[in-house]
Parts: structure tokens; C-alpha cells; sequence
């Protein structure tokens, strides 16, 4: 039967792939989401130990796995039309051009496409993009989370507040105090570029101002009077620790309000990665925490494309980071702190925002849950602790920040979370969004030439090509493009239409054995601004 | 001089048409021009040696001018004249284009015969296929048109088509129109035979030969300067084709000819095994976007995207159109339609992909006349694809205007004062080009609006007109408001609405109107054009007594409706001029004669610092209150009473309105209903505006649009300029004698013209037509330029038409005519013969009674009384 070998062929390469971590933990935890997030056995690649395996394993497992069975016994069901495909593909995608004024102040960034194809339910990954009002520059970040979404999405709604009251100068932090103080209106700080479908939580918002104002608060105490450079690096790093540890000091000090004391500690004891690229002028600062990607796509003189890495995976496949981490612990945990390519074998990447169960002590987990709401306390996954826990923390969220001085070639950056790069190799990345964004997917054109070439050949050849084309003009965002690719490609290289409907219409609870979350943002930089700096210079 | 010329021309042809293209570079003999020095001066210049320049030329030695000088970049016919695609297609959708197409026709095909030169003029018909109802109707008016002016034309069956041409799969068709005597013909030829023809007449013919800028003084062409040296002249002539533009904007005083050009392509293929019989008629698929031609026992198959590519928007100036990229893939739909149309070209080889850049124009139309800023500065340019239809009548008309001073037909819908700088944006125009080229065989629906380009000039209010459900439309570049859709309505989506039966807005401007006839509405009519003349002395009022028809010396504050006539006593322009004092002069002209109307006050204004024309356009909003509930509106927001007895009809008046002082109030309407034009300086306008909505309230007042004004004028008989009046057109034709100072003995331009005519009696009328048995929700509505029967017989064309809502009729005007019956010698018109007639309009093939009408319905304008207006008097009897 051909169908079912197809579509079992991305589940065997992505075994291959295999990274992610222990998820199974999610199916205990769905009173955490709204609705019940599941993956199935296959597909999680966990710790074959079996102990942990009879513990975490999903009670359901045996039904999903024949649910599994039947479906791949009955192939044909699923068809979607090429609108159908398209109105899922685009369903999230956002698009946002740098409006120009008169040629005066021109940003070196163009503009940016994002996009988003979620695999769980609901998805886990977020995203977010904003424009710094009281400094220069732009930032950009992909976020996925892990053991729910509550996490990603209050790092996607806070991180870029962190990182802009760190770049601030002193005097703009004392006005938007002084500001808050008399109750006059606040400065703007962000512009934010959201897709409809981005929220941000109005319950916590209080809470998390009132958690910021305590950070520029600090800033503005430690201030010693001289005036220095701001450090983007430095800021960014400064940004990334203090939101982690407020998201876990919030979860410790509880909310009287129960929602909140609910959600804080929701955010601190699921997980997410975070992958920021802060922009200014031809300055470029990537600052990742975790295994989503930033990749910088550079047009080579003879037109053709490079991929460029400006981020490192913390994960098993890292290896300074597994040697950090063996560095970091006793001697004899060495073994035991990375097994079967997890931290302490159970989470794969190595950096993260929240997880508090790789951070805290055990004492003080066990506070925390016992006094915390009962919904917590019901839960196993919570409960559990991690075995070989002896000398936390095992985790940081404490982010890699790599410099990049943009240069006329460099024409774009993609960052993506993992479910696009354990699916498609960077250099095809970087092809892919390229020849998009130069319009170089139309082949070489056809001149008739000398040839002997009939009405009907012609018609028959231009046909072809234009079928080829047709994912690119169906299109009108880099990232939505990628995705097509990223879903759809077939052993070739070219969007199948057929594999596209099919991995599209796969119920929800399969789609996760499938794919994972993909979210991309793809940033245009703009050539002529960036080699003006440079002919400045 | 036309020696070189003639050897080319007279070279061995074993071929024709197309494969001398190789044979036209080997220019040997064109290169003894170069020896030859330019003439030192010349009456006329003409540039551009493709089909337009020898048209011109050949037209004017024809008419007897002498010192005619004809300066070509490269060579002779080399530009889009050499790829033309050879195509004669008399099927247009204007009268004046018709005309030109017909006169081309006529002289293509005798011009072998008086050349020598062989054009390769077939008389093959062409057919254009209708695949949907719609198109068929389109087909249909375009059929009754053509007839009524003696060009055969019939509308065949499917079956009918597939006879006329073995090839053709006519299984989607639903009808088709024949034309039998369209025909196909060599373009580069024809120019050939052109220039040879006017060289024999003495014009100087130069070929590489570049104009680098035209010479002007004092607002005059003087002469040029080309790569080769002067050549003072009178006139010049700018038939550069898609470089008309760029040569335009070379002078230091630019002349604006808005143009762009766009890829276009056609395919050529070998010949079949067995030949296509050379008088196989074109067809022209409309709907598949594709033209095919027989083409040397092959076919010649082009066609208008829906997604043209714009090209030289930066003005690359190349010498010639060097052979072009050839692209398969955009041309990918247009083949496919083409082996839709005829499957069995499927075996045909492949010759060749031509890409040949065809200029276009923003409004679909050519562009032809005198400069409005530079006298002797003449244009023919801009022929959207269809420059071999119309060369020989175009240069014919061009010719006439320059020898004449004005051609032998109304020429403004091409006229090039119909734009302004305003359209001359590059982006503007790389943008228009790119709808109009789809639209040249899109479905043209009445009432249809462009898309692109728009949002350019706007009134203060239009943020606040539009957020209350306003649907614009453009004119010269303004938003005007069509009608306001209520909030609570949902019209068809654009395509959907295009229709020729009654359009969704109807009821809505049903409600427009009747709030208009029963208590206020407002519309703002900031688009009108308005100049302010004023002079230190009487200047001002001395030339406009000459300028215009009506006598003008009036008292300070009355509002005079007058033409501005030419020699011949036409409206080159129907505007209404308040006094405003002694000395200055307030003008409200129609929104696209911005230009034209500033070039012939500035061409008759003497040079006196004293005597100032400005143009205040820009400076007033204008918003009119139309209907019996204005005067309470206004007199509430100026406290001064707006009766009739205060405020007399056509009475202009600076006061107060809300806040704001220095308001113009003028009581009149452009609709014949009563109210008043509020003529507010801008910054005034949102409170005005504010003001008027507040107070109107009570008084049920509502935005209106320009549907609903149209609908009121028609109804009324009142006929517009650019629509119904053209330049030949008098006020005696459309019974506006009173308009006219004949009897006050003071001399005005066209007095002459008109003191004959009324001696002679007029030969057409403008008469307005109720449609008696026409069905408004089922029958076609009519549009402009339904022919007009008179017992059977034709006598003449609508001009404009709308559903009077008061009439509950359909209301057409139109000129009548009155052709013997034995010679078709046009004869005096009179009341009698009009009233005497049975009149039917055919709309679309289909005839219509109407009853025709001299005179407005006089019920319209008995307004109804309001109830507490009634007084005693009311019941004495009288």
C-alpha cells in the first residue's frame, strides 16, 4: 500500500531526527491548557528506562496507537483542496513593511513575514515583533514552549519589555518613572507588530508591569551617575535572567487573586526557549536560550545563497554545552546530567525560560505545590521530581548572545523554532526564502530559438512550469512560503501538493507524531541602507 | 529630398510585410541622408516617422501647407508601427473613434492605388466572438452604432461564425459581430506609402535624426534643436509614440502628454500545409483576451493580459524597439486561450514570440491637440493598440485642427487639454496603464469607474463622506461621491455589479433623490473648477463680455449661466459666472476643463498686469444643498433671511454660515431644483459641513451623490458640458437663446456664426426623450449614444440618460437631426419637425417609443407647497 508508507516515511526520518523533550509528562497536565494537548507514544523518542516509561506513558496509549492503525489502513480520506491548503497555511500569517518617509531615517530593515503551523493543540510555540520607540532598533523572537503554552506566551508578552527598559538610558527610565509616580501618561516604549491571533493576557497584565517597575526601579538605583554606553549584549543577557527570575519569584510569592496564583504557577513550571534578534542600523544581536534557530541567508557574488548560523543549540548535540553542564555539576552526576541526549534524561533543550523543576530545590518544589492551588496538587507530572535531582539548578535561562555587523549581502535572517529545522536543512532554507524574495524561482525562460517546436509542445511545457511556480505565486509571505516547503516537500525538493493535503488534514491528536509547532519569522534587511553605513564608514 | 526615401520604398520585394524587417536595417541608401544638412527653418516639425508623423504629414501637404519637415530618430516606421499587428478594426467604442477607424480604412485602401506601393490591404472582416450575454449586449451597441453610421456590421449565430472560419471551436459562443469590410494591411507600409505620398507634396523627410528639445518663447513654439543642428518652425508636431512623453517633458516649459507603455505580445507560426485563404477574417475573442489573424498561411495571435508588464517607466530611450525579451510564460494564458479557440493550431510550428511595447493613455483614449501651455505645440500620440485603426483619421483631424484651428469633428474626449500636470506621475501613470490594458477587452458596463490612481485630489470632507458609507468616482483626478450606501445595505462586490440592466444602487438613489425633491440633501461638489478674473478697471468685464455668450454686465451679485463660444458659436465651455463686484468675477466651470478652460482664457486675455486670472480651485470646498428644506437649513445657521424675496434664484452672496464668515452663497443648484452652492473656503469646510448636518437634522437632511444630481438634471433638461454640449454644439441647439446677448449688439466670439444660424435655422436640436414602454427592472438601460429613430428614420445619437425618479421613466437626451431622405444632406431642424415625430431609442438593437420633449416637464417644477406655507391667500381664486 503506498499511501500509508508515505506518510509513515516522515515519522521514521523524524525518529532519526529525534530531539524534543519528554512530553509525555503533557497528557497528565492538560488541565493546565484548555484543551487536552496529547502525544502519542511513537512519537515522543522518550527514555526507554522502564520505570519512567510506565510512569509517564499515556494511560490511552494502547487506543491511540490502534487509532493509529486504522488510520493508516484507510489512506484516502483526507483531500484538501488547494484553497483549503491554503486558507490552513495562512491562517496566521503576518506580514509588516518598515513604512518609508521620504528617504530620510530609513530603517535597515525592510520589513518582516511571519507565520505559524501548529502541530499541538493548542499550539505551543509564540512569536512577537516590536519596534523600540525610546531607543533605535527592532526586535524579533520565536519562542516554543514545552509542557503547555503558558510559558512561551507570557515570555513573548514580557521579554521585549525586559529588553527595551535595558537599553533605556537612565534619564528616559527616571521620566517613565517619575511618569508612573504622578500618574501622568507613560512614554511608549514598544510598537508592537502582532497578528490578530497574538494575544496578550489581560489578567496579569498589572502583575507583570508591577514586576517590570520593580526592575527599572532597580536599574535606576544602580545607576552610578555616569553616563555609560549602553551594551546591547549585556542588556539583553540582563533582560533574559531577570524576567526568569521574576517568573519564578512570582511563582513562589503567589497572587491573592486564585486566576493568577493559578497562571504564575503555570508559567514557572512549564517551559519555553527563546530565540531574539535585536536590530539596529547594520548592528545585528541574536540572543538565543534553547534550540530554536537564527539563521542569517547571504546572496554570494555569483547570486547564489549561503547559509549563515548566528545561534547555537543548547541541546545533547552542543557539545560545549554538555560539557558546561557536566562542568557546572559534581563529578559524579556526570553521567547522569545529560543521558539519552536530555537534561538529567528527561528535557532536551539545555536553556529555558520557566521549568522550574530543573531549578529549584526539591524543598522548595514541594512548598510550593503543597501550598499551591489543588489543581497543582493533583498533578503528577508537578509532583514528580526528576530523577538523579541533587544539585540544582541543572537549568538557566541565561541566553547565548552572538554580535553580527550586517554587510550589503546579508539579505535576510530567519529565525524559526525547532519544527522547521528538524525538517528542512538550512542551506534549503536559506534557498528557499531567497529565491523567493528575489523572484529567482522563475526558471530559466524559454526562447524558441531555432527549433521546431509546435503550438501544443509549447503549451504542453509552459503548463508544467507553471504548476511548478504555483507555490510561489500562491504566497505572498516568505514565511508561509517556507512552511509549504517545510510541510509539503517530497523526496525532490518540490511542494507536493498530495503530501501537503495530507499532512494538513491530519486529525489533531496524529498531527503531533507528524510535525511539530513551526513558527517563522523571516527579516528582509534593506541593501541600500546597510551599504550607505558602510560606505560611511 | 524624398529621393533616399523613395529608393527604399521602391527597393525589390519578393516578400511582403513582416520579412522585411531584415531588409529595413540594410538602410544603404538611408544613409545618404546623413550628407544632407537640415533646412535652417520650416513652417512645421514633425517628430516621429512611425504611422502618426507621415499620417500628419501626408494630411497637411494634402491640405496645401508647404515647408513641412518630418524628423525620425532612427528610421522610417522602425518604432510599434513595424510590429503592429496589421489589424484595421473600425468596431470602437466612441463615435470619434469609429470615425477615425472608418476614414483609415477607406484611405488605406486606395492608397496603393495613389502610391505605387503595395500595402498589402486585405479586405478580410473581422468577427468578434461573445462567449457570455453580456458581451454579446456590448457587441450589440457597438453593432448599432456602427450601422447608423454606414459601416455594415451584423450580429451572427455561433453556427454563422464556424462557416466564416473553418478553424474556429464556436461551441462556447453564444453570438458574435461581423464586420465584413474591417481588414488587415502592413502598418510599416502604409507609413511608407505615407511619407512617399507627402514627399511627393514637398515634405522634407529625415530619418536619424533626434530631437534633443523643442525652442520656446513667449509661450510659442520658435523652433528645435536636434543632434544635427536648429530648425526654426511654427509648429510642432510630437508624434514620438511611447517617447512623446519623455520628448514633453524635455522642454524647459513641459508639456505633460501622459503616456506609458506596456509589453505587448503576439505569436507568429509557420504556415499550414495548406495555407489559410489570405481573406480569412480576423477574430477577436474578447472574452479570451486573444486577436488571431491569417498571417502568411500561418496565424498571427496576440492578446491583453490581465497582468500587462509596464515598461520604460524611467524613460530608457532606446533608438528603436530592439527586439524585446521574449516571454513564454507570461504568454502561457493567452495560449492556451488561443488553443482553446482553435484546437487545431496544436500542430501548427512555431515561428516566433514578438514583444512589441504598445503606449497606452489613462482613460483608454488617444491623445491628440494643441498644448495648453505652448501654443503651436501639437500632439497625436497614446493610441492604446489601435495606432493603424486610427492613423489615417487621426492624422487627418490633427491636420485640420492645425490648418483650421479646430477639426471638422469634436475631438475633446481625445483632446490632450483633457489632462492636466496632475496625470503626468510616473507611478500615477505605470499604475493606470496597468488596468487599462486588461481593460481594452474587459466588459465596458456603464458607469464604470477606474481603480488605480485614485485618492489624488480630494475635499476635506472626504474622510468624513466616506466613513458615512460614501462610493466615489473620479473625475480629472477628484473623489466625488456616487451615492452613500446606508449602513445597514450591502451592495454586490464590484464584479458582481457590473451589469447593463438596473444597477444595485438604484434604490438608493431613489432614496437620494426623493430626500432631495421632499426636504435637503447635501452634496459636495468641490471638483467644479473655479477661476476668480478681477482688474484694476473694467478689463476684466470687457474681455469676458467677449469671451462668453451672455451678458455679463449685470448687477453686483447675480449669477449669469453662459457659454464660452468659439468662431464656429460651439461650447468650448458652459459655466456660470457670479459677479462678485464691479470688477471681479467668480467662475464655475466643469471639472475637466481645468485646462482646457485656462488655455482659452489665456489665449484671448490681453497681456495687463491689471487683469488677473487665478484658478482658486483648490481654495473653496463647495457643498451644494439641494432641495425646499435648504432655506430653512441656512437661514437657521445665518440668522438672515433665505426666502425667495431676500434671496432671489441665481443670487450670489458673501454671509455667514455657523462660525464661519465669508462664505459664498449662490442660489442655484446645477439640478434645477431649489437650494443653494455653498462655496467655503477649505479650512471652514468641516465645520460648515458639521454645521449643515446638525441644524439639517430636524429638516431630514442626508448625504447625496452624484447619481442622484445626474438624475435630477437629466430630468430637468439640463444638459452638461462634456456630456451633452460639445464644441459643436451652439446654445441655439439646445434652446438656450436666452442665453445669448444677440440683440444687446455687443460683439462676443461666435456671434457671427450664431446671427446665421439664427437666420438659417439650426440643423440638429437637443431634445430630451421619455421612454414609454421600457422596463426598468427588466430591459437594458440606456446608457449615451443609443441611436435615435424618428419614424423609422435615424436622426441621431443620446448623449446622456438616467432614470427620472419623479417621471418614473427613463430620461435620454440627444441630439436630433434631420437627413434627406434622398441625399442625406443634413436640413433644418424645427420645433414642428421634432414634435411631429414618432421616436424610438434603440438601445442595444432593441427599440424603445419615446416621447421626445423640447421643453422640460413643467409639473417637475411645481414644487410641492409645505403644509405651513399655506395662507389665506391660498384660497382666493384666481
Amino acid at each position: 500500500m503506498p499511501a500509508p508508507t508515505q506518510l509513515f516515511f516522515p515519522l521514521i526520518r523524524n525518529c532519526e531526527l529525534s530531539r524534543i523533550y519528554g512530553t509525555a509528562c503533557y497528557c497528565h497536565h492538560k488541565h493546565l491548557c484548555c484543551s487536552p494537548p496529547y502525544i502519542p507514544q511513537s512519537r515522543l523518542r522518550y527514555t526507554p528506562h522502564p520505570t519512567y516509561a510506565t510512569f509517564y506513558r499515556p494511560k490511552e496509549s494502547w487506543w491511540q496507537y490502534t487509532q493509529g492503525r486504522r488510520y493508516a489502513s484507510t489512506p484516502q480520506k483526507f483531500y484538501l483542496t488547494p484553497p483549503q491548503v491554503n486558507s490552513i497555511l495562512k491562517a496566521n500569517e503576518y506580514s509588516f513593511k518598515v513604512p518609508e518617509f521620504d528617504g530620510k531615517n530609513v530603517s535597515s530593515v525592510l520589513g518582516f513575514d511571519s507565520n505559524q503551523l501548529p502541530a499541538n493543540a493548542p499550539i505551543e510555540d509564540r512569536r512577537s515583533a516590536a519596534t523600540c520607540l525610546q531607543t533605535r532598533g527592532m526586535l524579533l523572537g520565536v519562542f516554543d514552549g514545552h509542557a503547555g503554552c503558558a510559558c512561551s506566551q507570557a515570555v513573548s508578552e514580557r521579554l521585549f519589555y525586559y529588553i527595551a527598559v535595558s537599553l533605556l538610558p537612565h534619564e528616559t527610565l527616571l521620566e517613565i518613572e517619575n511618569a508612573v509616580e504622578s500618574g501622568r501618561a507613560l512614554l511608549p516604549i514598544l510598537q508592537w507588530h502582532k497578528h490578530p491571533n497574538d494575544y496578550f493576557s489581560k489578567e496579569a497584565s498589572k502583575l507583570y508591569f508591577n514586576s517590570l517597575r520593580t526592575y527599572w526601579q532597580e536599574l535606576i538605583d544602580l545607576n552610578t551617575g555616569e553616563s555609560t554606553e549602553i551594551d546591547v549584549k549585556e542588556a539583553l543577557i540582563n533582560a533574559f535572567k531577570r524576567l526568569d527570575n521574576d517568573i519564578s519569584l512570582e511563582a513562589q510569592v503567589g497572587d491573592p487573586n486564585s486566576f493568577l496564583n493559578y497562571l504564575v504557577l503555570r508559567v514557572a513550571f512549564s517551559g519555553a526557549t527563546a530565540c531574539v534578534a535585536h536590530v539596529d542600523g547594520v548592528d545585528l544581536h541574536v540572543a538565543n536560550t534553547g534550540d530554536s534557530r537564527a539563521m542569517l541567508g547571504v546572496q554570494e557574488e555569483d547570486g547564489s545563497w549561503s547559509a549563515v548560523t548566528l545561534s547555537n543549540d543548547h541541546n545533547a548535540q552542543n557539545e560545549r554545552e554538555v560539557e558546561r553542564l557536566k562542568l557546572e555539576h559534581p563529578k559524579n552526576e556526570a553521567k547522569s546530567v545529560v543521558k539519552q541526549d536530555r537534561l538529567l534524561g528527561l528535557l532536551m533543550p539545555f536553556r529555558a525560560f520557566g521549568d522550574v523543576k530543573f531549578k529549584w530545590s526539591i524543598d522548595l518544589q514541594k512548598r510550593v505545590i503543597e501550598s499551591g492551588p489543588d489543581q497543582l496538587n493533583d498533578n503528577e507530572y508537578t509532583k514528580f521530581i526528576p530523577p538523579n535531582y541533587y544539585t540544582p539548578p541543572y537549568l538557566t535561562a541565561e541566553p547565548e548572545v552572538t554580535y553580527h555587523r550586517l554587510r550589503p549581502q546579508d539579505k535576510f535572517l530567519v529565525l524559526a523554532t525547532d519544527g522547521l529545522w528538524e525538517t528542512m536543512h538550512r542551506q534549503d532554507v536559506v534557498r528557499i526564502v531567497g529565491e523567493y524574495l528575489t523572484g529567482m524561482h522563475h526558471q530559466q525562460p524559454i526562447a524558441v530559438g531555432g527549433y521546431r517546436v509546435t503550438l501544443g509542445q509549447m503549451h504542453g511545457l509552459l503548463t508544467e512550469r507553471r504548476a511548478k511556480m504555483s507555490s510561489v505565486f500562491e504566497d505572498q509571505n516568505a514565511a508561509t512560503h517556507l512552511i509549504r516547503h517545510a510541510v509539503g516537500n517530497n523526496e525532490f525538493g518540490a511542494v507536493d501538493h498530495e503530501r501537503l493535503s495530507k499532512m494538513l488534514s491530519l486529525p489533531e491528536e496524529l498531527a503531533r507524531m507528524y510535525r511539530d509547532d513551526i513558527t517563522i519569522i523571516v527579516v528582509q534587511f534593506n541593501s541600500h541602507v546597510v551599504g550607505a553605513y558602510q560606505n560611511q564608514e | 529630398m524624398f529621393y533616399w526615401l523613395l529608393s527604399v520604398i521602391r527597393r525589390p520585394r519578393s516578400s511582403r510585410g513582416w520579412q522585411k524587417w531584415s531588409s529595413a536595417r540594410s538602410g544603404a541608401s538611408a544613409a545618404k541622408a546623413h550628407s544632407v544638412a537640415l533646412p535652417a527653418q520650416a513652417q512645421v516639425v514633425i517628430c516621429g516617422g512611425g504611422i502618426m508623423g507621415t499620417s500628419v504629414a501626408y494630411h497637411l501637404s494634402k491640405m496645401g501647407w508647404k515647408d513641412i519637415v518630418l524628423l525620425e530618430q532612427g528610421r522610417l516606421a522602425a518604432g510599434s508601427t513595424r510590429f503592429c499587428a496589421g489589424i484595421l478594426s473600425t468596431a470602437r467604442h466612441l463615435t470619434i473613434e469609429q470615425k477615425m477607424a472608418d476614414y483609415s480604412n477607406k484611405l488605406y485602401h486606395q492608397l496603393e492605388q495613389e502610391t505605387g506601393i503595395h500595402t498589402g490591404y486585405i479586405r478580410t472582416g473581422s468577427i468578434f466572438l461573445a462567449q457570455t450575454q453580456d458581451r454579446l449586449i456590448s457587441l450589440k451597441r457597438i453593432n448599432s452604432r456602427l450601422n447608423v453610421i454606414g459601416i455594415p456590421s451584423e450580429i451572427i449565430s455561433p453556427k454563422k461564425v464556424a462557416e466564416l472560419h473553418p478553424l474556429l471551436n464556436v461551441h462556447d459562443l453564444v453570438g458574435a459581430m461581423h464586420v465584413p469590410e474591417d481588414a488587415v494591411v502592413s502598418s510599416a507600409d502604409v507609413a511608407l506609402a505615407l511619407a512617399s505620398a507627402a514627399s511627393q507634396n514637398g515634405v522634407q523627410i529625415y530619418d536619424r535624426t533626434s530631437i534633443l528639445h523643442v525652442m520656446v518663447r513667449k509661450g510659442q513654439v520658435t523652433g528645435v534643436e536636434t543632434d544635427k543642428g536648429q530648425i526654426q518652425c511654427h509648429y510642432f508636431v510630437n508624434c514620438a509614440g511611447q517617447w512623446a512623453y519623455e520628448l514633453g517633458l524635455s522642454n524647459e516649459e513641459p508639456v505633460s502628454i501622459p503616456l506609458h507603455a506596456c509589453e505587448h505580445f503576439y505569436l507568429l507560426t509557420r504556415p499550414w500545409e495548406t495555407p489559410l485563404q489570405s481573406n480569412t477574417p480576423t477574430i477577436v475573442d474578447a472574452d479570451g483576451r486573444i486577436y488571431i489573424r491569417n498571417w502568411q498561411g500561418g496565424i498571427l495571435s496576440g492578446g491583453f493580459e490581465k497582468n500587462p508588464k509596464p515598461i520604460f517607466t524611467e524613460g530608457k530611450n532606446q533608438l528603436e524597439i530592439q527586439n524585446l525579451q521574449e516571454d513564454w510564460d507570461h504568454f502561457e494564458p493567452l495560449l492556451s486561450s488561443l488553443l482553446r479557440r482553435m484546437p487545431e493550431l496544436e500542430t501548427l510550428e512555431i515561428m516566433k514570440l514578438v514583444n512589441c511595447p504598445e503606449t497606452f493613455t489613462p482613460d483608454m483614449r488617444c491623445i491628440m491637440g494643441e498644448s495648453p501651455s505652448v501654443r503651436g505645440y501639437f500632439v497625436l500620440a497614446g493610441m492604446n493598440s489601435a495606432g493603424l485603426s486610427f492613423g489615417g483619421g487621426a492624422g487627418r483631424y490633427l491636420a485640420e485642427w492645425m490648418v483650421h484651428g479646430y477639426p471638422s469633428e469634436s475631438v475633446w474626449e481625445l483632446d490632450l487639454k483633457r489632462f492636466g500636470a496632475l496625470q503626468s506621475s510616473r507611478t500615477f501613470l505605470r499604475h493606470r496603464v496597468m488596468e487599462v490594458m486588461p481593460l481594452l477587452y474587459d466588459l465596458k458596463v456603464p458607469r464604470w469607474d477606474f481603480q488605480t490612481g485614485r485618492q489624488l485630489r480630494t475635499s476635506p470632507l472626504y474622510d468624513r463622506l466616506d466613513a458615512q458609507g460614501a462610493r466615489w468616482m473620479e473625475k480629472h483626478g477628484f473623489e466625488r461621491p456616487k451615492y452613500f450606501v446606508p449602513p445597514d445595505k450591502d451592495l454586490l462586490a464590484l464584479e458582481q455589479s457590473k451589469t447593463f440592466y438596473k444597477p444595485d444602487w438604484f434604490e438608493i438613489v431613489e432614496s437620494e433623490v426623493k430626500c432631495c425633491k421632499e426636504a435637503v440633501c447635501v452634496i459636495d461638489m468641490s471638483s467644479f473648477t473655479k477661476f476668480e478674473i478681477t482688474s484694476t478697471g473694467d478689463q476684466a468685464l470687457e474681455i469676458l463680455q467677449y469671451l462668453f455668450s451672455n451678458d455679463l454686465d449685470v448687477p453686483v451679485g447675480h449669477i449669469v449661466h453662459t457659454g464660452m463660444l468659439n468662431e464656429g458659436g460651439g461650447y468650448e465651455n458652459d459655466c456660470s459666472i457670479a459677479r462678485l463686484s464691479k470688477r471681479s468675477f467668480f467662475m464655475i466651470s466643469p471639472t475637466d476643463q481645468q485646462v482646457h478652460c485656462w488655455a482659452w482664457l489665456k489665449k484671448y486675455m490681453p497681456e495687463d498686469s491689471n487683469l488677473i486670472l487665478e484658478d482658486v480651485t483648490w481654495k473653496y470646498t463647495a457643498l451644494n444643498l439641494i432641495g425646499p428644506r435648504a432655506v430653512d437649513v441656512l437661514s437657521e445657521l445665518s440668522y438672515a433671511p433665505m426666502t425667495p424675496e431676500h434671496f432671489p434664484s441665481l443670487f450670489c452672496k458673501e454671509m455667514s454660515v455657523g462660525y464661519a464668515n465669508g462664505i459664498r452663497v449662490m442660489s442655484m443648484t446645477h439640478t434645477g431644483e431649489p437650494g443653494f452652492m455653498l462655496y467655503i473656503p477649505i479650512e471652514y469646510a468641516l465645520h460648515v459641513y458639521n454645521e449643515v448636518m446638525s441644524v439639517g437634522q430636524k429638516y431630514g437632511i442626508r448625504n447625496a451623490g452624484y447619481y442622484a444630481l445626474r438624475s435630477l438634471r437629466i430630468e430637468k433638461f439640463f444638459a452638461f458640458w462634456g456630456q451633452d454640449l460639445n464644441t459643436l454644439t451652439t446654445p441655439l441647439e439646445c434652446g438656450r437663446e436666452s442665453r445669448v446677448k444677440l440683440d444687446k449688439g455687443m460683439d462676443f466670439i461666435g456671434r457671427d456664426a450664431l446671427l446665421q444660424q439664427k437666420q438659417n435655422g439650426v440643423y440638429k436640436r437637443l431634445t430630451m426623450f421619455i421612454l414609454d414602454d421600457h422596463d426598468t427592472d427588466l430591459d437594458l438601460w440606456p446608457w449615451w449614444g443609443e441611436p435615435i429613430y424618428r419614424n423609422g428614420q435615424y436622426v441621431g445619437k443620446t448623449t446622456s440618460s438616467a432614470y427620472g425618479y419623479t417621471l418614473e421613466r427613463h430620461v435620454c437626451l440627444g441630439f436630433v437631426h434631420n437627413f434627406s431622405e434622398d441625399t442625406g444632406e443634413e436640413q433644418v431642424v424645427t420645433a414642428d419637425f421634432i414634435n411631429r415625430g414618432e421616436y424610438e431609442i434603440d438601445i442595444a438593437g432593441q427599440r424603445f417609443q419615446a416621447k421626445a420633449k423640447l421643453y422640460p416637464v413643467t409639473s417637475l417644477f411645481t414644487h410641492k407647497r409645505r403644509k405651513d406655507d399655506v395662507e389665506l391667500s391660498d384660497l382666493h381664486g384666481k
